[in-house]
């Protein structure tokens, strides 16, 4: 795995990934920088780490979508390289125009850091292969805009293509409002591009993958990548 | 030239801070506030007075950044 993590001004969530990646991967990431025009030869995963690029001025990712860089991620993407925005890099993502829809305030108005819930509704991704379909994770999250929301065509589309990845759920894997900490419409916590290269997602997956941070539920999203990359090489 | 644009959530999007602030008016008693909208007000200057094109400058900054169009509309207006 050849890994690219991008830096924004305000971003800071990116050692945690970069330390998952090498981790899982045995491999240091390369960091990008915003201002820059390229990625490093070879790269075959751009990671969108999270944190509050330009202080979440304007809209939450709005400012970092329109950097550079983002030019030469749209055109890695159009030819089917693997993309990974979490949390402010799914907002950066959406701003972007890589992925559908937007992230508004939760629903409650309040900054939400807690553990929560997910249901991983398909096993056949290249972010999903380490796990079931199904199958119940527990991951943090921390953001107060990550109520996702798209027009009604867009979610239908969404849902009809599969492309919902991750759901807020109860710890049976049941969808219930109560476990819907932010509001989002159908639970929505993670949802694929059109070819299904990009995944953005609101949890830090990268942030329970080794026993001493308490669970290891994360590991499976950058194990499963791993694999599918040396599987493609 | 001055100029103004205004981006305001389209209607039927939720809008939990006006929501917020609606509730904050009723609580201090402000009679009369069926509801609010929370928006964006961006003053701009323009250079040179050409109208037509500072309409069009003003349209580009618009769509390119200051509104998200998923959910926003926007407003521009040259200030006599």
């Amino acid at each position: 795995m050849k890994a690219a993590v991008l830096v924004f001004p305000g971003i800071n969530r990116e050692r945690d990934m970069a330390r998952t990646l090498r981790l899982v991967s045995g491999r240091e990431p390369a960091m990008v920088w915003h201002a820059d025009t390229a990625l490093p030869p070879g790269t075959d995963l751009v990671v969108v780490p999270g944190g509050f690029s330009y202080g979440d001025y304007l809209r939450c990712g709005a400012i970092a979508a329109r950097a550079p860089i983002m030019d030469a991620v749209r055109a890695f993407a159009d030819k089917g390289g693997l993309v990974l925005g979490v949390c402010n890099g799914f907002q950066i993502l959406c701003e972007s125009g890589l992925l559908p829809g937007v992230l508004m305030r939760n629903q409650n108005l309040r900054f939400i850091c807690r553990d929560v819930y997910l249901r991983v509704e398909r096993s056949d991704t290249p972010f999903t292969r380490g796990y079931n379909a199904g199958q119940v994770i527990r991951v943090p999250v921390a953001h107060g805009e990550g109520n996702y929301i798209a027009d009604g065509e867009t979610i239908a589309r969404l849902e009809g293509e599969g492309r919902v990845l991750f759901r807020y759920a109860s710890p049976d894997g049941l969808l219930d409002p109560d476990w819907n900490h932010n509001g989002a419409i159908n639970g929505i916590a993670g949802i694929l591009g059109e070819r299904g290269n990009v995944l953005g997602m609101m949890p830090h997956p990268e942030n329970h993958v080794e026993a001493s941070m308490g669970r290891t539920d994360g590991r499976g999203l950058f194990a499963g990548l791993v694999d599918h990359l040396a599987q493609a090489a | 030239m001055k100029a103004r644009v205004t981006v305001t959530l389209k209607s039927g999007i939720l809008d939990p801070q006006g929501k917020a602030i609606e509730g904050a008016l009723k609580s201090l008693g402000v009679a009369g506030v069926a509801s609010v909208r929370q928006g964006k007000v961006f003053d701009i200057e323009i250079e040179g007075g050409d109208r037509a094109r500072a309409e069009a400058v003003l349209k580009e900054a618009a769509e390119k950044l200051l509104a998200n169009t998923v959910i926003e509309n926007y407003r521009v207006d040259v200030l006599p």
